[in-house]
């Protein structure tokens, strides 16, 4: 037990007589309290005021027309499609702690992953929203699916467009799958503690009458290493095919093989970079200093150094090729970027995701949950420029001078910008506080008693009549 | 739960027989134990009931790996097919649709959709799949009476031998389960208390679901079969109605009531004035112009030019010469003189080096190739008005030279 703290996130995971009841209670009385922390009232009035900006500016642009936004050509995808490949690439997180980290045996994700499994359905809502509108007319996105109908037309499959309707889909739908396995054996602890009825009626269904028998949990580790190796492809694809929209194009700036694996570093440090954006107060709110411990945070800003450094190279990548290619429109295209009308967003772009976490190489950073937070909170801006720089400046600047655009948003984009946080909150908190914030059984099934004997040789089972502290 | 229906529950279960023994035990490590010697005895119907995955649990208890992956295997082939038949048959078979010059199949384009539906169908089927192995979802089970029971799924190992076990025999199974030292050793009873029967609202709320959705598929249904004089419900208008006139409507605002504005008197197009009559008609005062215009230069060039449009737009009939023996008019007589085309009229491309065209002004050969002559077409919207002097200016020259010989 006396393990470095680093190999061992556990290391301040709840002891003494009964650690399980612990964690359990420690978890659970989040739900059940009778009235949530004051702070999180105040976070889900705000939350819900923007929710009805988010659904009354989509409202209004459903209503008029999506002239009431800034794209005009060349410009024609601006915010809506920023703000797609923004939440798509924070949806990425979840899934990754989920399956990747599964796989790779990182025990420690079994105190966040399921809130970032949360944050990426959620974001995942939130995405898939945006190409909805950006279509013009909402009530047509059906046109993509392949179901028989009175034109007799068939959705066009050599297309980006349409793999990415499949892709993000599936993904949505696997990462729901996921969410809600992880959550069974939780949805029965609920149930078998509720007071009330209607608490034990609804955690009961969902629950659906799991009483933890070790055959169930034997086809139920099974499948959820099957999800796991099913899920890692699958996270990995959804950016590429995402990445596919542009790199297929023949657009100066985005045709080029680097994006799929640059869109996926992409993803994870901003998908990481939204977990400690939340973990933070989620773990002050909640009284969870102890399940999510800073060798928790430590470990996801480790992470979010990584990528981060994948992201610069891949910038400094497209710079490379810009050059080595002799391409003049690629060349054109990236001093544009350094020097061009959008130049403050590629620096802001620059500062935020390279420049920003390389202040996690210092231990004291890295371990202050507040540097955690602004950090976070820095890439998370970061990223959005990001995908705006991609997009606006190569559509702004094209092969006709005599149609250059210097791309404003209107007051309306901004409006939906804001307001779709306000939906991923309004998600978040009501997830916060009705479902297992964390996983319970999984926390139990790796906590420090249960590691300690399973590495002790087995013949000395007998004689541990306690848990060992 | 109310005292009162506890009681009536405690009175049901005196009278249950026996569902099984559970013993209750602290810590994993001694439920490994105690699994052991139970495996060991040869039971076959009984089960553990632990709040995480114990490790080493299914070798105490010895169960069999699960056929859960091959069921996913399956599924996983299944999208597979379907991706590639689906993608085949809509884009290749019954909608061929070119686009950008793309094959209508090839394995490339439709490699991300045949991965995607793999993963989703193996996915749907590892947790449907795994939820039917376990029998979920169970509403309720013998055990659920047990208050202890609950924790379960939170902090206690149970282990579970029941009565329909072949080697079940009450005193010996209950020494069996003492030996392993549990915290508490007790009976459970069958469950006489629970009803077997859906509760009635929910039976109620599924028939009242299944009509209201089956009334949409119904209208459809009669929408498909039956034939209407009312015109289609549009609820979402699109740009059906837009507030302008289009052109053959009337519109009240002018006198004339044409929507269609008609130009301007006077109105000319940008570089279409055409006020030099000689160029442009090949006249000059009425009369069919002897000489060619000033825009006309008698050069090289526009010898050259005048060959090259003469070899595209006149030989094929006329012949290269001006002979009116071009390939066309070859293979006319051929026909006509032959098989299939035999008696059938045919009007010869005119000889261009007749003495009455030789003596026609410059001008009347303008207008003829401008206009159009007998069955010969009008040239002029096919050929600039430049290029058309070039070639009089040729055929002239052709003329000249057939004179000479």
């Amino acid at each position: 037990m006396d393990a470095p703290r680093h190999d061992n996130p556990f290391a301040l995971a709840p002891r003494g007589d009964n650690p399980f009841a612990k964690i359990t209670d420690n978890i659970a009385r989040i739900a059940e309290a009778e009235r949530p922390p004051r702070a999180w009232y105040i976070a889900f009035g705000v939350s819900l005021a923007l929710l009805t900006l988010f659904l009354g500016s989509l409202g209004y642009v459903a209503w008029v027309g999506i002239g009431a936004w800034g794209n005009m050509m060349p410009v024609a995808w601006a915010f809506p499609i920023v703000n797609f490949v923004f939440w798509i690439g924070i949806g990425h997180a979840g899934t990754l702690i989920s399956a990747i980290l599964f796989l790779l045996r990182q025990n420690w994700r079994t105190a966040i992953n399921r809130f970032a499994e949360a944050m990426t359905i959620f974001a995942v809502v939130c995405a898939a929203i945006f190409p909805g509108v950006h279509i013009g007319r909402p009530w047509l996105p059906y046109y993509m699916v392949p179901i028989p109908n009175q034109m007799e037309m068939w959705p066009q499959f050599r297309s980006p467009l349409e793999w990415d309707i499949f892709a993000v889909s599936t993904y949505g739908t696997i990462s729901i799958l996921f969410w809600y396995m992880g959550m069974i054996p939780d949805f029965a602890t609920f149930r078998d503690r509720s007071k009330t009825t209607i608490r034990r009626l609804a955690y009961g269904l969902l629950a659906m009458g799991w009483r933890g028998s070790s055959r169930q949990w034997h086809r139920y580790e099974r499948a959820y290493l099957l999800l796991a190796a099913l899920a890692t492809p699958l996270v990995l694809s959804v950016h590429s095919v995402v990445s596919f929209d542009f790199a297929t194009a023949q657009l100066p700036g985005w045709h080029t093989t680097i994006f799929p694996p640059y869109f996926v570093a992409g993803a994870i440090f901003g998908g990481f970079a939204m977990v400690v954006t939340l973990a933070v107060p989620a773990r002050q709110l909640f009284g969870l200093k102890r399940i999510i411990t800073l060798d928790h945070l430590e470990l996801m800003n480790k992470v979010l150094i990584a990528t981060g450094l994948l992201v610069g190279y891949a910038y400094g990548m497209e710079f490379f090729i810009a050059w080595y290619s002799g391409s003049m429109y690629e060349g054109f295209t990236f001093v544009n970027r350094l020097f061009g009308p959008y130049a403050w967003a590629y620096w802001t772009m620059i500062f935020c995701n390279v420049l920003a976490p390389q202040l996690h190489w210092f231990k004291k950073i890295r371990r202050n949950p507040w540097a955690t937070l602004a950090i976070g909170v820095v890439i998370n801006v970061g990223m959005w420029f990001e995908r705006f720089v991609i997009i606006c400046t190569s559509l702004a600047r094209d092969f006709l001078p005599s149609s250059w655009h210097y791309y404003v948003p209107t007051a309306l984009d901004y409006m939906t910008l804001g307001g779709s946080f306000g939906l991923f909150f309004t998600l978040f908190l009501l997830f916060c506080r009705y479902l297992p914030m964390v996983a319970m059984a999984e926390v139990k099934a790796f906590h420090p008693s249960v590691l300690a004997h399973a590495h002790a040789s087995g013949h000395a089972a007998h004689s541990h009549g306690e848990i060992r502290n | 739960m109310s005292d009162e229906h506890k009681k009536e529950s405690a009175a049901a279960e005196k009278k249950a027989p026996l569902h099984g023994l559970l013993a209750e035990y602290e810590t994993p490590w001694q439920l490994l134990e105690a699994a052991k010697k139970v495996r060991d005895a040869k039971y076959e119907r009984w089960d553990t009931f632990t709040p995480f995955p114990i490790h080493g649990i299914e070798r105490a208890m010895g169960i069999r790996m699960t056929a859960l992956p091959w069921f996913v295997l399956a599924a996983g082939l299944t999208g597979l097919t379907t991706a590639i038949l689906l993608q085949w048959w809509t884009n290749a078979v019954d909608y061929p649709w070119i686009v950008s010059g793309k094959p209508f199949w090839s394995i490339a384009a439709n490699v991300p959709i045949m991965f995607e539906l793999t993963v989703l169908f193996s996915g749907i089927t590892t947790l449907v799949g795994m939820l039917m192995l376990n029998g979920l979802p169970l509403p309720s089970h013998p055990l659920d009476l047990k208050e202890r029971f609950a924790r379960a799924t939170n902090d206690r190992f149970f282990l579970l031998i029941q009565a329909s076990d072949p080697k079940f025999d009450e005193v010996r199974t209950r020494a069996l389960l003492d030996e392993t030292r549990p915290v508490v050793l007790d009976e459970v009873l069958e469950d006489r208390v629970t009803s077997d029967r859906m509760p009635r609202g929910i039976i109620y709320a599924i028939i009242v679901l299944a009509t209201a959705g089956a009334i949409p598929l119904a209208l459809a249904a009669k929408a498909r079969f039956t034939k209407s004089r009312d015109t289609r419900l549009h609820i979402i208008q699109d740009m059906d109605a837009q507030p302008k006139y289009k052109a053959q409507r009337q519109n009240p605002v002018f006198a004339d009531l044409r929507a269609h504005r008609p130009d301007v008197e006077g109105t000319v197009a940008v570089g279409e004035l055409r006020d030099d009559d000689h160029f442009y008609t090949g006249k000059v005062n009425g009369d069919y112009a002897r000489t060619f215009p000033s825009q006309v230069a008698l050069t090289d060039a526009t010898m050259e030019r005048g060959r090259e449009r003469f070899g595209i737009y006149c030989a094929p009939c006329h012949g290269l010469a001006g002979d009116g023996d071009g390939m066309i008019a070859k293979r006319a007589e051929y026909l006509a003189s032959t098989g299939r085309g035999r008696g059938m009229g045919w009007v010869p491309p005119t000889n261009l080096n007749q003495d009455y065209l030789r003596q026609q002004p410059v001008g009347q050969l303008f207008e003829s190739i401008t206009n159009g002559v007998r069955n010969m077409p009008a040239y002029g919207p096919q050929i600039s008005t430049e290029d058309r002097w070039a070639i009089v200016m040729y055929l002239r020259a052709l003329q000249h030279k057939s004179a000479a010989k």
